[in-house]
């Protein structure tokens, strides 16, 4: 029991939230101020005439120390609502990715090659250079990541991950 | 203009946000922001305002200058401006109001703030900011009052326009105030103190989103009263939420008590929850509780905690926490559930609501403990009561630190039961706050001032200074150390002004005796940095602030002394000079469980302080 209650689990939480000044550094000085992990954190308005912003968070932590989060972030007072995605069930998490690849040659080729496996986009290339964009789970988009690197790869950025849960109902 | 007199028709039924609600509402401008302040402080019922003035905030000043319905105490530094406040919400049930300027003012406040966000206690503080155009500047007296507070309130807000001024002032105190209290700050840049606005009533603001739970599931209440029924060694053990959800929750909670037939214990923010001298009673708990409370807290087989928050001063080494109880958790936050003790049973609600509900189930089923069981119970507790634990010595030519704070207990109470004056007591934070604990009985709640949480030295002084304000007939005293009371001496010249006269009794044993204990137990006796040098003269200090001083050296002079001090009409600061090497105990040494308690100095040799515990503070 003790040992099942220690093991670190991955979540995905959405937060729903009042856009308002100070909100994300509420939210951010929440976890730096009470040792909580953020792996991932994405956040932009949804609801522009109610003001709310959504936070996809993506963190890690025993069962214990994850009931707690949740809890601590429910108590914000610009918080509406909290949603345990993994908890909840089935949901589906993408994430996206702008990969800058140089080099001229076979690596070119076989990068191009590469990133059509993966459905990359090329939005924008040169000669000797490509820039693809790629959306996936983010496990994948690692696995891309991975691939793109001995091709020459000299930037890449991500957003974070944003989630959804599957079925009709709404958070 | 007919748009906006329309929209003002049409308010409460319609969904729009409370700003653009607030924005509707303004069909003329009206008000300076600095007078939309005082009039929304008045209008949220504050009598009194704890503050010191400075550039960003003269237009309040200002405002305030002009009107006699809020009465400004004015402070010698913002800290003891907060503690004031705190003091005086807690010895009345209602928000404490703050108003301090812009830089300095705000970060000295904010020892304060933090304190009132672990204790729980409803304080609005008013900040004033740089002009909304110089902010990020590194203006004059500038200071990222928000982000500095973020962490250490409950809620913060920088006003940014006086459009959302009134809406924001109202929703402050409905958040300071609602749920689990705590402090508010609100920032005012100067600009927006001088811009003119609508006012907006504060039964027109209501908050977008923070609706706390007060009402309880009645399926767990069913449970809660399911439990105690079945009990053969039930527990209550009450904290602070008892006393924030009011006299009514403490009485329910007595009621409770009486209709199980359970023990009861308080935390150290629970004392006077349930009266001090009723037999069910066992002391408060933890660290330097007594020894029936903590054995009963290790031995029942259901407990039942209302409104406390396993701090880890109470739970000892949570590894052996009462681990053959069922446990029931009744608490507004729900982030206080399993945080660091994992329940059987939570319950988010309200005390008063939550302990209406179980007497109300309890009623109805004609509910009744096992009687045999106990009684058998009692016997055992009974047992341990009769170690004494409490029990010390005022043998000697000098004052033992306990004999003082004992015998100002029963003079203070018997000053209450003769002449109906009543007692308030605060304290610093040490040893004799731990001493007047355990030997003062609070027999009703809102009459003891500590802090908790955070143990704040300088604390006492400055609630005091609160509590005397809201009961300006009470007797109010600060039981203090005289290293604690150094840390906000200046409050003094605060009491001769408003002559509050608060009596400042300092147990002076010339030491900071909680850390000279530590390093006597942990630390090998190396008593590094904690002896109280080159202490003032209090008693000529007294004087020098227009307070009377008075010493008292031996045990023989102390009762006649203390009458004195209730005597006196004017503040008094008695300088109690104590053995000076007296231990408070009990003690659960940090890292050791409720069974591994030191009930007095021989105590200590038999049982080591482990590797484990030396970490711990």
């Amino acid at each position: 029991m003790t040992a099942l209650r220690n093991i670190v689990e991955r979540r995905t939480i959405a937060v729903l939230v009042d856009n308002e000044p100070g909100v994300l550094a509420r939210v951010i000085g929440l976890f730096s101020g009470r040792g909580y992990n953020i792996e991932s954190l994405t956040v932009t308005e949804v609801e522009h005439e109610k003001g709310l912003s959504r936070i996809t968070v993506v963190t890690t932590g025993t069962p214990q120390v994850l009931e707690q989060i949740k809890a601590q972030l429910d108590r914000l007072v610009p918080v509406h609502r909290v949603a345990d995605l993994t908890q909840q069930g089935p949901n589906v998490e993408r994430e996206l990715a702008l990969v800058k690849v140089a080099g001229t040659g076979d690596k070119r080729v076989e990068a191009l090659r590469i990133a059509g496996i993966f459905d990359a986009e090329v939005v924008d290339a040169g000669l000797d250079f490509f820039i693809f964009e790629a959306s996936h789970r983010p496990d994948k988009l690692d696995r891309f990541i991975a691939l793109m690197k001995p091709l020459g790869m000299v930037e890449m950025s991500r957003t974070g991950v944003v989630a959804i849960a599957r079925g009709k109902e709404g958070i | 203009m007919p748009a906006t007199l329309k929209a003002v028709e049409t308010t409460s039924a319609d969904a729009a946000p409370a700003e653009a609600q607030a924005a509707a509402h303004q069909p003329t401008a009206t008000h300076t922001g600095a007078e939309m302040v005082v009039k929304a402080l008045v209008d949220q019922g504050v009598e009194v305002v704890f503050g010191y003035p400075g550039g960003a905030v003269l237009p309040i000043y200002d405002a305030l200058f002009e009107q006699n319905r809020l009465q400004h105490i004015l402070v010698r530094h913002e800290q003891a401006a907060v503690h004031a406040a705190e003091g005086y919400a807690r010895s009345t049930g209602k928000v404490g109001c703050v108003l301090v300027t812009s830089g300095p003012g705000a970060t000295n406040a904010v020892t304060g703030l933090t304190d009132a966000l672990m204790d729980s206690i409803p304080v609005v503080c008013l900040t004033g900011q740089v002009p909304t155009h110089l902010i990020g500047n590194d203006a004059f007296q500038e200071a990222d009052t928000t982000g500095i507070t973020r962490p250490c309130t409950k809620h913060n807000y920088l006003v940014k326009s006086v459009a959302d001024l009134p809406r924001i002032l109202h929703e402050a105190f409905y958040v300071a105030s609602t749920g689990r209290p705590g402090p508010v700050v609100v920032d005012l840049p100067k600009d927006v103190l001088q811009a003119k606005g609508g006012y907006v009533e504060k039964e027109r603001v209501v908050h977008r989103s923070y609706r706390p739970q007060t009402e309880p599931d009645p399926a767990a209440i069913a449970r809660v009263v399911d439990l105690l029924q079945g009990a053969r060694r039930p527990m209550i053990y009450a904290g602070g939420g008892v006393i924030n959800a009011g006299p009514e929750a403490c009485r329910l909670l007595t009621e409770l008590v009486h209709l199980t037939g359970a023990p009861v214990t308080n935390t150290l923010m629970g004392l006077g929850a349930v009266p001090g001298s009723d037999p069910q009673f066992l002391g408060m708990l933890g660290m330097h509780g007594t020894y029936e409370a903590n054995l009963a807290m290790y031995s029942c087989d259901v407990m039942l905690n209302v409104g406390a928050r396993f701090d880890d001063r109470v739970t000892g080494r949570l590894s052996d926490f009462s681990p053959n109880s069922t446990k029931i958790h009744i608490d507004i936050d729900p982030s206080s559930i399993n945080k660091n003790v994992m329940v059987e049973l939570p319950v988010v609600a309200d005390a008063e609501a939550a302990l209406r509900a179980i007497l109300a189930e309890w009623k109805r089923r004609s509910a009744h403990t096992d009687r045999k069981a106990l009684d058998a119970w009692w016997q055992q507790i009974e047992a341990w009561r009769g170690r004494d634990c409490l029990r010390y010595e005022q043998k000697g030519a000098v004052i033992k630190p306990q004999y003082a704070i004992q015998r100002l207990y029963e003079l203070t109470a018997a000053v209450e039961r003769e002449k109906g004056i009543e007692t308030y007591i605060t304290t610093e934070v040490g040893q004799h706050q731990m001493w007047a604990a355990q030997y003062f009985k609070f027999e009703r709640p809102n009459r003891w001032m500590t802090s908790g949480g955070l143990g704040t030295m300088g604390y006492g002084l400055p609630a005091a200074m609160g509590v005397q304000i809201a009961h300006p007939d009470a007797l109010v005293v600060d039981v203090a150390g005289e290293a604690s009371i150094l840390m906000n001496i200046q409050e003094m010249s605060t009491l001769a002004q408003y002559e509050l006269p608060v009596k400042v009794f300092i147990v002076n044993n010339q030491w900071m005796g909680m850390v000279r204990q530590w390093q006597e137990l942990l630390h090998g006796g190396r008593y590094s940095q904690s002896y109280s040098a080159s202490l003032p003269d209090f008693v000529a200090l007294a004087a020098a602030f227009g307070a009377h001083g008075i010493r008292c050296e031996k045990p023989e002079e102390l009762d006649d002394k203390i009458r004195e001090m209730i005597e006196t009409p004017e503040p008094v600061i008695f300088d109690c000079c104590v053995a000076q090497e007296e231990n408070c105990f009990p003690m659960i040494p940090s890292g050791a469980a409720h069974y591994e308690m030191l009930l007095g100095p021989d105590d200590k040799a038999a049982k080591p302080i482990s590797e484990e515990g030396m970490v711990l503070v």
